[in-house]
């Protein structure tokens, strides 16, 4: 192991940030550092934390998704209903396939069209919302089977099944991008998309790809919060799209492609999730706290753009 | 502030020297220009020349030496200080805005005012019109830019130049995009700028225009300064050979392979207003030279027939199988590469490492079920590092931080990872210094030896004509001729390419 080149990763940096952070609240409220306190914390932070593994693959091929939240929110409530119609595991599946395939429209849209896809999910995100009140005219839907709530309020091994879910969606994702000849070609193509489509790799694909998993792993954080509230509501998950963007830019992942991991994201996700609960915890309010969540993205994304042209200025 | 009159110089430039990361662009450079002076500034590519010109343009920060404008000594900050010291640059790109008019192109950013908000575009018109008079350029200022030929622009950049009235104007090939009578009205303009006073900085490749035009010229070779001559002592031989500095025998090394059979034809290859009728054969172990001046279509048919701009009509056969036209991956699955002319834009990922680069047309097939095998990769990697001379610290360095030549050397790696039976050279050597060149004309005959059918473009027509075996010249988007190496010259080459019969 090259010591010398995790001290100088960005995720190095970041993940020191997220200690000082850490010891800030420990010492500043008893409360924080309790094992209830820390599983809470990665509960809530996981839904947000398991798309970020598909925003992350998304941001890297200097894309972005806007439709996390709506295509969570749609997903949550197609889930209640085919749960109640098809039973358990059918529902499910059929579910997570429903949120794959919203993400695969978005990525032939933006491929086949050449469209921006700011633009491409800005449409899917109304879409997908508009399309879960018209499903549910706007009311919840509850009477879900009682064991469906095992997913999101268990424990396996003493640790909440979220969080499971979320560390093994981490594994494969940073498994995927590291290790799989996908993964290089997504970075690849968000470094230099004209060179990498000049060697021989089909660009077009790994872009229809990263959307597809964001829509998965978005389905599946929906189905996941199904699972917590017992019900499918078609307002779940709004303005989620802004708080993985955050989380994914906070972990040090270039908005212009090309550079940057899940681990920043699982920090960044953390991070948000940190600083929430703490000023929870510290009293602040509510209002102030989406102040305070607005500095920090716009703090990482200065220091990310800062380390760019530092990083450029030998040219 | 006084002015030292007795200055002999407008501009000295002593002991420029500047270092980027792992090459010395300018060792020590002098430069000077007298006042009403055209003082030409000539070397191959890679000698220095933008390097230096970008200093004097504000655009680098030189790390030693003196500049020294008007008798006191300067620090160019960035672009806008320099235009402030009465320095201008007309690039070889110009910054023109094509939806704007000439007016508003020569007073961007500091358009006259009335009512302190309002542009007052009377007053506009009239004062472009005045500079324009001034070139002698018979235009109506509110024309849009987008509707000026080349020529038209490049006068648009002049007049902009002296209406900040500056005293030094840099032409960097001014020349390249021109036709001969207008090449002739540029240089009536130099002449007319020179008698006002104006001193001129000079860059082009045609020697011959270059002591036409010059008063002076300095030869930059490798990043050193060579030698200032007068133009009218000297002969275009004596500074080709200053700016060569070697015997050009070893510099083109050439090994005669024997060729086997055709391992590409093309047949009737047309695309509309690019080419037309393009029909040729390449044989194994072959270097077939493509000669023609830019525009002249011979990049687009290699991009037509490797399928990155496909074309309208006619067959591509790669032994003998016909290929399709519209697609690269077909292209590159039947054993073809491709090593573009713009490098970092279409040849390299910059931000990746020298690893990736090389093993990116190759991961399709050295992995278990998706996973790469990291061995092999790093195998590869380091493999074609040693083969091709690469230096690099490790295969982990990030490509942009390489000079040049070891970044042409990567994307020419990564294509002979596939072992290719035809690779396009796209001017391989376009911006690499001299050392590097002649390395990859090694390397091209290395991979002739084993029988890889290769196509060269070139500028260069010295390389062209020393490092193919055959030569087809293009003009205006056909073939005119083609010439066993021995009966190849630079002057006929030129013939065919350049006029009509």
């Amino acid at each position: 192991m090259d010591f010398k080149a995790i001290f100088k990763s960005t995720e190095f940096g970041i993940f020191i940030a997220f200690l000082v952070l850490c010891t800030g609240l420990s010492l500043a409220t008893p409360n924080f550092l309790s094992v209830y306190n820390i599983f809470t914390v990665m509960k809530q932070v996981s839904f947000i934390a398991i798309i970020s593994v598909g925003m992350t693959m998304v941001i890297l091929t200097a894309g972005i998704d806007l439709s996390v939240g709506a295509v969570l929110g749609l997903v949550n409530v197609l889930a209640a209903l085919f749960i109640k119609k098809f039973g358990l595991a059918p529902g499910i599946s059929t579910a997570l396939l429903c949120g794959m395939f919203l993400g695969f429209v978005n990525g032939i849209i933006i491929v086949k069209w050449d469209l921006p896809p700011f633009i491409v999910t800005l449409g899917m995100m109304n879409i997908a919302r508009g399309l879960a009140l018209v499903i549910t005219k706007g009311w919840p839907i509850t009477g879900l089977p009682e064991c469906f709530g095992c997913l999101a309020e268990g424990k396996l091994l003493g640790m909440p099944v979220p969080v499971i879910i979320m560390i093994i969606v981490y594994i494969l994702g940073y498994l995927f991008l590291s290790r799989t000849i996908w993964g290089r070609y997504i970075y690849a193509s968000g470094g230099n998309e004209k060179a990498t489509w000049l060697s021989g790799v089909n660009v077009n694909k790994i872009k229809i790809l990263v959307y597809t998993i964001t829509g998965l792993l978005s389905g599946l954080a929906g189905i996941m919060l199904a699972s917590r509230l017992s019900q499918g509501s078609p307002i779940t998950g709004t303005g989620y799209e802004l708080s993985v963007i955050g989380a994914v830019v906070i972990g040090g992942t270039d908005l212009m492609g090309g550079k940057g991991s899940v681990l920043g994201s699982l920090i960044g996700a953390s991070i948000m999730g940190v600083l929430a609960n703490g000023l929870v915890l510290l009293n602040v309010s509510a209002f102030w706290q989406q102040v305070i969540l607005g500095l920090v993205i716009v703090i990482a994304v200065a220091g990310g753009s800062m380390r760019r042209k530092s990083s450029l200025s030998g040219e | 502030m006084k002015k030292k009159t007795t200055a002999k110089y407008i501009l000295e430039m002593e002991n420029v020297s500047k270092t980027f990361p792992g090459v010395k662009a300018l060792n020590k450079i002098h430069f000077n220009l007298k006042v009403g002076e055209v003082h030409s500034l000539v070397g191959e590519n890679g000698a220095g020349k933008s390097t230096l010109l970008k200093i004097l343009a504000g655009a680098y920060k030189k790390d030693e030496g003196t500049i020294t404008l008007d008798g006191n000594e300067v620090e160019m900050t960035d672009p806008k200080h320099a235009l402030d010291l009465g320095i201008s640059v007309i690039y070889q790109e110009f910054n023109l805005i094509p939806n704007l008019s000439i007016a508003e192109n020569i007073f961007i950013g500091r358009a006259p005012r009335k009512h302190s908000a309002f542009v007052d575009f009377s007053k506009l018109y009239r004062d472009a019109e005045f500079f324009l008079e001034k070139i002698g350029m018979k235009k109506d200022p509110k024309t849009l830019v987008s509707e000026l030929n080349v020529a038209e622009q490049q006068m648009v950049e002049i007049a902009k130049s002296l209406s900040f009235s500056s005293k030094i104007i840099v032409m960097d090939e001014p020349t390249s995009a021109l036709t001969k009578s207008e090449k002739e009205t540029l240089f009536k303009i130099i002449r007319e700028l020179k008698s006002k006073g104006v001193s001129i900085i000079f860059i082009s490749h045609i020697i011959e225009e270059v002591l036409e035009i010059s008063d002076r010229v300095t030869v930059l070779r490798d990043g050193e300064y060579v030698d200032t001559l007068n133009a009218a002592d000297t002969n275009p031989n004596e500074i080709v050979h200053m700016m060569v500095g070697r015997e050009l025998k070893d510099f083109y090394p050439k090994t005669e392979v024997k060729r086997g059979e055709v391992v590409l034809e093309v047949k009737n290859l047309t695309k509309k207003s690019k080419y037309e009728d393009i029909s040729f054969r390449l044989h194994e172990g072959e270097v077939l030279g493509f000669a023609g001046l830019v525009g002249s279509g011979r990049a687009q048919v290699m991009r037509g027939i490797f399928g990155i701009e496909p074309p309208d009509g006619g067959e591509v056969y790669i032994k003998e199988k016909k290929v399709k036209t519209n697609s690269l991956f077909e292209t590159i699955k039947m054993k073809m590469g491709f090593v573009p002319e713009d490098r970092r834009k279409e040849g390299l990922i910059l931000s990746r490492s020298v690893k990736d680069n090389i093993n990116i047309t190759k991961l399709s097939r050295i992995n278990s079920y998706g996973f790469v095998k990291q061995k092999e990769e790093e195998k590869i990697a380091n493999e074609y590092c040693k083969r091709l001379n690469i230096r690099t610290p490790n295969n982990k360095e990030i490509t942009r931080n390489l000079s040049g030549g070891n970044q042409q050397k990567i994307v020419i790696a990564k294509w002979l990872a596939i072992n290719p039976r035809i690779l396009i050279l796209d001017d391989p050597t376009r911006g690499i210094d001299v050392g590097a060149k002649n390395e990859i004309y090694l390397l091209i005959n290395n991979l002739a030896k084993e029988k890889i059918g290769i196509i060269l473009i070139s500028s260069e027509l010295p390389e062209i004509i020393n490092i193919s075996d055959r030569i087809l010249v293009m003009r205006e988007g056909k073939i005119t001729h083609e010439f066993l190496r021995k009966e190849a010259t630079q002057e006929k080459i030129m013939r065919h390419a350049a006029l009509k019969n």
